[in-house]
């Protein structure tokens, strides 16, 4: 499976698109959302939260399990997707696309997998 | 190392991810576990469940020693239907819930959940000691293939010559599909009306194809262990390990009808389970609890009363594919188990407000 090569990538299997980290969005892999089944309810930050790296931030569950999100960066959310709340399913049929989740002005400079480390990082798993 | 189906390489060639459970790898779903779900409820899904355990008791005495082994009176069941049972442990504990068929006067074949088949197989081995009887664990060479939904009639019917009017709930005739033996058996874990194909495991490939072919026009999907769960959730359908363990009785369970003291002889854990039966014990019972919204209460998820204090403890629960609403089962004191109870479950935390329900969830249209 393809990992874009322009994303950050977290070993919980979050990706983090850093190209405003004023407004870097935040979703889920492939890897993540093909492990979780179909996807039934997401709980996202507020908009104005502060993010600690590292923490739990919200959770995803599918109909079989319910695992936590955490946080991929220090920062601030700025917006979450409201498409994704109404219609969670969108993290199964486009997790790097219209499946994102929440977007975060990033404070500093958050520690990120590359494609290829997070591709090496799920062939362990 | 977990053992294969023998249809593992069908799974790997429909693109299946698997799941390791009791010791067996197993299909878990071939795509959207929701869109098999739905399969299931509307047409037709296609199972491997060749991980089930199978265990065939052979001779004159078979009916006498599965009298004593089981709590269920197989030797009132005729030749060709089956029955809901289980086997017990000396203090009435529940070490699995089992379908027995009779197959002739003198052979029945006892399927055990595969996470209990070792347990099932010795005890059943060391109970008919003294019995006319052999006992051949067939868990290793037989498959079982699963067809289940409303449209399963019209796949079976095109694949097998026998009489389906003639073939009840619960009842079972040797047939063939493709030239090859099987035993055709009406049965399910679904909620619906389905069947069951018991087949050696090398012819398994085969007949998984030929129903495969027949199952185009009618909407068949084959269907994974995820789907599996939710729609026996939603049948009120209890779970080994969830819902039974050895540390309930089927009394516990609400299941006490399964247990048949009127017959000849006793039985392991009979007495036990005439003391649980009389007594006037302030027990659990098994219940179903709706809720709104989308978070569904999960198996261990605390069950409150109105005052926050714990009552009983979530066994299995899920957000209900076909309801669109949260379900779960639960043991909860008699006290508050009456349908139209409002109670809460601690999901992660938060308070979620449930309401008792009567079991099942979810009823098929006769």
């Amino acid at each position: 499976m393809s990992n874009p090569e322009n994303l950050g990538y977290t070993t919980d299997h979050e990706w983090v698109d850093l190209a405003d980290p004023a407004s870097a969005t935040v979703g889920v892999t492939k890897y993540a959302a093909d492990a979780l089944g179909d996807v039934v309810y997401v709980q996202l930050p507020e908009v104005g939260a502060t993010l600690t790296t590292g923490e739990a931030c919200g959770e995803i569950e599918s109909t079989k399990s319910v695992s936590d999100l955490f946080a991929p960066a220090d920062g601030v959310v700025v917006e979450i997707n409201e498409a994704v709340v109404d219609t969670p399913e969108l993290v199964n049929t486009d997790p790097f696309g219209d499946g994102w989740l929440f977007r975060v002005r990033v404070d500093g400079d958050p520690e990120l997998l590359d494609a290829a480390a997070y591709a090496e990082h799920t062939k362990e798993d | 190392m977990s053992t294969p189906s023998p249809l593992h390489a069908v799974h790997e060639a429909l693109g299946a991810s698997f799941t390791d459970f009791a010791g067996w790898s197993m299909p878990l779903r071939y795509g959207s576990e929701l869109a098999e779900h739905k399969a299931v409820r509307t047409a037709s899904g296609l199972f491997d469940l060749s991980h089930m355990g199978e265990i065939e008791l052979t001779g004159p005495e078979a009916a006498q020693a599965l009298d004593f082994a089981l709590v269920g009176k197989l030797s009132a069941v005729k030749p060709g239907k089956a029955r809901y049972t289980m086997i017990c442990d000396a203090e009435g504990g529940v070490l699995d819930d089992l379908v027995v068929y009779r197959l002739a006067a003198d052979k029945y074949m006892v399927v055990a959940n595969a996470s209990n088949a070792v347990t099932v197989a010795a005890a059943l081995r060391e109970r008919a000691d003294g019995f006319a009887v052999e006992v051949n664990d067939r868990s290793a060479d037989l498959a079982l293939i699963a067809v289940q939904g409303p449209t399963s009639t019209a796949i079976i019917g095109s694949v097998t010559g026998a009489d389906l009017d003639a073939l009840a709930y619960y009842a079972s005739v040797p047939a063939a599909i493709a030239g090859i033996d099987i035993l055709l058996a009406r049965t399910g874990y679904t909620g619906e009306d389905g069947f069951e194909v018991y087949v050696d495991g090398a012819d398994a490939p085969r007949v998984w194809e030929v129903l495969t072919e027949a199952g185009q026009e009618h909407g068949l999907l084959p269907a994974g262990l995820a789907c599996r769960d939710t729609l026996r959730l939603e049948a009120g359908m209890p779970l080994y390990g969830n819902e039974l363990s050895a540390s309930f009785t089927p009394f516990d369970a609400g299941l006490g009808r399964v247990v048949k003291f009127d017959k000849p002889g006793g039985f392991v854990g009979k007495e036990a389970l005439e003391r649980r039966r009389d007594a006037d014990v302030e027990a659990k019972v098994l219940v179903g609890l709706v809720g709104s919204g989308k978070r569904a209460p999960r198996h261990g998820y605390a069950v409150l009363d109105g005052d926050g204090a714990q009552v009983g403890t979530v066994t299995s629960g899920a957000l209900s594919p076909t309801l669109g609403h949260p379900i779960a089962m639960a043991y909860v004191p008699v006290a508050v188990s009456e349908p139209g109870t409002a109670l809460t479950v601690d999901i992660r935390g938060t308070s979620a407000p449930v309401e008792v329900v009567k079991l099942p969830f979810y009823q098929r249209q006769a």
